[in-house]
């Protein structure tokens, strides 16, 4: 054991020095070569860790935010309306809700396509007609689909950090970058840095000093009516935590069964640990 | 097993058998989503409901659409096949029961109980024979039903059966009129 | 040690029946219960039963996978994902899946370097070993194929940069590269053979894994101290012995394996594999699979050309070469000494290897620049020098410490230091019960 000790930490000074070197590498403000160029802040969220759980008025207020502002480019192809019972409306909420939408159906007997007002079955129609009609109408670049933006987004962590993440069981890279994005649109360029034409400076933005979209969310901008503040800040956060459950509805299926699983192993291992015991009692090995 | 053992054999046989336990009851939890998966999943059970519009159907005649991937037929039916449907004598058919899912299960096979209450023209059926699945053909074989012509069934105009080896009536699905010309399957 | 001699006796009717005409009873009776292992093997031994459950438990997630999956382009993504969101269970059969092949590599490089350690490879275990490297081979293109299914970002770039290692074998590497693609790019023809081949290899990886065992059973296993089996008190019966062992084994991996499954099941991932392949758009920096990163540092160290071998060749030559050092290991190393325990210096150098070997892997999961790319063929150079060169000069000159004369023996001599075993009970333990 103490052989093995002794070599992991060699193994350790090994990496901790490559680290260090590599950490060396010059550094220029105005003209960065890493992105983004600002980490994401981590964010408290209420489905982070072991027994975390979507906070329902936050999703709710997110998917206000979805409909009101982001949904004008963004698409959300994958998610159906009758999952939004898992944002805890009944289903005649869902279904009022899945009408306020005209989804574009056929063909019908007669060979033509028509509107149909939206069921519960349906998913949320996309505001452009295909990829190519999407980037024409946004300066060449299609707003992504925000299905799975939540898990298809994320900054590197780096060593050590990722090592401890499997310890704080840190998932929250996807919405702790949304909310970084969203309200990283106020910052001023550092002197010198050339921002392309169109484009917006955003720190925090993933591949590049700026992007196409502009400051999407303002103070005020989305009613609520649960008393929550009207603040980029919120609107980002609940925006967020609503992409988070819409990238992975099941989350809090998972964690409550994994609970169950491992609780369920520890207790099998014991047992089958005092009964390896008990069978290797007086045979030396 | 070692013969070293001077313990209490009740203890060990205790923890042996208890071990034995939590690995069955491991197995069992870890078959179940194997075989969960297999049910339909969460987008087949959400498109369980069709709408049909019947404006265009003058009686006489029948449209078919896809209900839960199979055929679900809409007949407005003549008054002489209502008339025949009424006149036959519940003894003599093969299957005495609805099988409406509108009804309760033991709702006796009367050719009101096959329709809607106060619109008897209408048959709205699962037009798929309780034989062993084919599609029987429409207005055909000998009591101005429907006929399979897989193996030979035989069902009336308010779709019993009535000879041949189908077991059963064929299937009245959940539906609703939502209106005078719109049905609701499902 | 092999099935010379079977203690099995038939006891009921339909036994002695079967036993008559097919004795399976017997074969399994002589495999997993009589079947003798030496007693002193310690926790790394378990691993060749976990990778056994890890491969079962991949076959059978696989399969009600593909249930529900389309290999076709256009759907291959959607269709992953209505398993995340609409399948009955299928997100925790998805992240078993994608998962499990993490963990079962995870358990085969183990079982891997506990094989160097203690000279597993050495004489009469060679073939052994090499069709444990044809397993590890197989595990490799069937992981490899199996992340392209989802067909995510890193799902298209990952299969268009490995198949265009063979665009680098000089004259035929073009016609290689198009023969494996079925086209001019990854697409998808691409996707639909990966997919059939993707569900036949594990079926190819168990058959070997008979072989395996089988080479297994014929010459025995090694041991800790690296003694052959001398006599019957060197060994104990398989069950319920080992079978026990190997039992606390598992659930103690698969607790490591489950925490990740369900509480981080994302973690060993790549985000971009979430966004849908576009063959127009390549992510800012392609990384595989975390188990393939070593030989990807050691593919992207060769910067320079090596007399008439480019750069690009001379790359991939490295990477396949790292991986045939494998196979040679049995011939490589000089030393009369199996185990590590009984060699100081090759200790040394086996831990510094497989420090060098998480150290490449690091490297590989870091963009190819700066001081990056010189740490990267530094420990690249270590790779084959400790193949190359430390497997064979150390056994011609390092001095080994006392071996002790049986397995026995040592078992005793470990046991007197810690006293709590009366010395009687090391008498053979009878097999049957």
């Amino acid at each position: 054991m103490k052989k093995i000790l002794t070599s992991l930490a060699l193994l350790g000074l090994v990496v901790v020095g490559t680290v260090a070197i590599a950490a060396e590498e010059a550094h220029n403000a105005a003209a960065p070569t890493h992105f983004p160029i600002d980490e994401p802040k981590e964010m408290d969220w209420s489905f982070a860790g072991p027994f975390g759980t979507y906070d329902k008025a936050q999703l709710q207020r997110g998917l206000k935010v979805y409909k009101e502002v982001c949904a004008a480019c963004h698409s959300m192809n994958l998610v159906a309306f009758r999952t939004l019972e898992g944002l805890g409306y009944s289903e005649a909420q869902v279904k009022t809700l899945a009408a306020e939408y005209t989804i574009h159906d056929g063909p019908n007997d007669a060979g033509d396509m028509f509107d149909r007002p939206g069921k519960p079955s349906d998913y949320f129609p996309a505001p452009f007609a295909n990829e190519q009609a999407a980037a024409a109408s946004n300066g060449g670049a299609a707003p992504p689909d925000m299905s799975l933006l939540a898990k298809a987004r994320g900054v590197e962590r780096g060593f050590p950090r990722f090592v401890f993440d499997i310890f704080t069981q840190y998932a929250q890279g996807g919405p702790d970058y949304i909310h970084s994005l969203l309200t990283g649109y106020d910052e001023t360029p550092p002197a010198g840095m050339v921002i392309p034409e169109g484009t917006h400076y955003n720190p925090y933005f993933l591949s590049g000093v700026s992007l196409k979209m502009p400051k999407p969310l303002s103070d005020g901008q989305v009613t609520y009516d649960d008393g929550a503040p009207q603040t980029v800040d919120q609107y980002s956060r609940d925006v967020s935590a609503f992409l988070m459950w819409a990238a992975e509805p099941h989350m809090e299926d998972r964690k409550k069964t994994g609970f169950r699983v491992l609780v369920f192993l520890l207790l099998f291992g014991a047992l089958v640990y005092l009964t390896k015991r008990k069978v290797w009692e007086g045979v030396a090995h | 097993m070692s013969a070293t053992d001077t313990q209490d054999p009740n203890r060990r046989d205790f923890l042996y058998v208890a071990t034995g336990m939590a690995a069955v009851v491991g197995a069992g939890a870890v078959a179940w989503p194997f075989i969960d998966q297999m049910r339909p999943d969460a987008s087949t059970l959400a498109l369980a409901s069709v709408e049909v519009d019947v404006a265009s159907l003058t009686p006489g005649m029948s449209l078919i659409v896809k209900w839960r991937g199979k055929p679900v037929v809409v007949r407005n039916r003549t008054e002489q096949e209502m008339k025949d449907g009424e006149a036959v004598n519940l003894a003599e058919l093969k299957d005495p029961i609805a099988r409406n899912a509108n009804l309760p299960a033991d709702a006796p096979a009367t050719d009101a109980n096959r329709t809607m209450p106060g619109k008897e023209a209408w048959m709205v059926m699962v037009q798929v024979c309780t034989h062993l699945g084919c599609i029987p053909l429409g207005q055909e074989g000998d009591f101005g039903g429907w006929f399979c012509p897989c193996h030979g069934s035989v069902y009336d105009t308010a779709g019993r059966i009535r000879q041949g080896p189908a077991p059963e009536n064929m299937a009245v699905p959940v539906f609703k009129f939502i209106s005078d010309t719109k049905i609701l399957i499902g | 040690m092999s099935e010379g001699h079977s203690t099995y006796t038939p006891k009921t009717g339909i036994e002695r029946w079967l036993d008559a005409r097919m004795p399976l009873p017997r074969l399994i009776y002589d495999s997993f219960v009589a079947y003798p292992v030496p007693r002193n093997l310690n926790y790394a031994w378990t691993f060749g039963g976990i990778l056994s459950i890890m491969l079962v438990s991949q076959i059978l997630t696989g399969i009600v996978l593909a249930m529900h999956y389309t290999a076709d382009t256009t759907l291959a993504f959607d269709s992953v994902e209505k398993i995340m969101r609409d399948v009955n269970s299928g997100w925790l059969l998805r992240y078993l899946h994608s998962n499990g092949a993490s963990f079962f590599f995870v358990a085969v490089y183990i079982h891997i370097f506990r094989g160097l350690y203690y000279g597993s490879y050495k004489a009469p275990r060679e073939l052994l070993w090499i069709l444990g490297c044809i397993i590890y081979l197989l595990m490799m293109a069937t992981g490899f194929m199996g992340y392209v299914l989802p067909w995510g970002q890193m799902s298209f770039w990952g299969a268009t940069v490995i198949t265009g290692f063979f665009s680098a074998i000089p004259l035929v590497g073009n016609w290689i590269q198009e023969l494996l693609l079925g086209g001019f790019a990854v697409d998808n023809p691409t996707l639909n053979r990966f997919f059939a081949l993707h569900y036949l290899l594990p079926f190819m990886i168990a058959g070997v894994v008979v072989l395996h065992v089988w080479a297994l059973h014929v010459v025995g296993q090694s041991n800790p101290t690296g003694i052959e089996v001398k006599s019957k008190t060197d060994t104990v019966a398989f069950t319920p012995y080992a079978t026990i062992k190997d039992a606390f084994g598992m659930i103690v991996f698969l607790f490591f394996f489950a925490y990740f499954v369900f509480y981080l099941p994302n973690y060993l991932g790549h985000p971009d594999n979430y966004t849908i392949a576009d063959p127009l758009k390549t992510p800012a920096h392609i990384v595989p699979e975390w188990y393939f990163l070593p030989f990807y540092a050691i593919l992207r160290a060769i910067t320079f050309n090596i007399g008439p071998i480019n750069s690009k060749l001379g790359g991939v030559l490295c990477m396949f070469g790292a991986i045939v050092m494998l196979f040679l290991v049995p011939w490589l190393d000089t030393s009369k000494v199996r185990s590590a325990v009984y060699r100081p210096w090759y200790k040394l150098f086996f831990w510094l290897f497989v420090a060098d070997a998480v150290l490449l892997g690091w490297l590989g999961s870091q963009p190819a620049e700066g001081s990056y790319v010189f740490m990267a063929q530094m420990a690249t150079l270590f790779y084959f020098a400790f193949f190359l060169v430390a497997l064979p000069v150390l056994g011609l000159i390092e001095t080994p410490r006392r071996l002790p004369n049986s397995i026995t023996e040592a078992v005793l001599e470990k046991n007197k230091g810690g006293g709590h075993h009366p010395a009687g009970a090391t008498a053979a333990p009878e097999t049957k019960g």
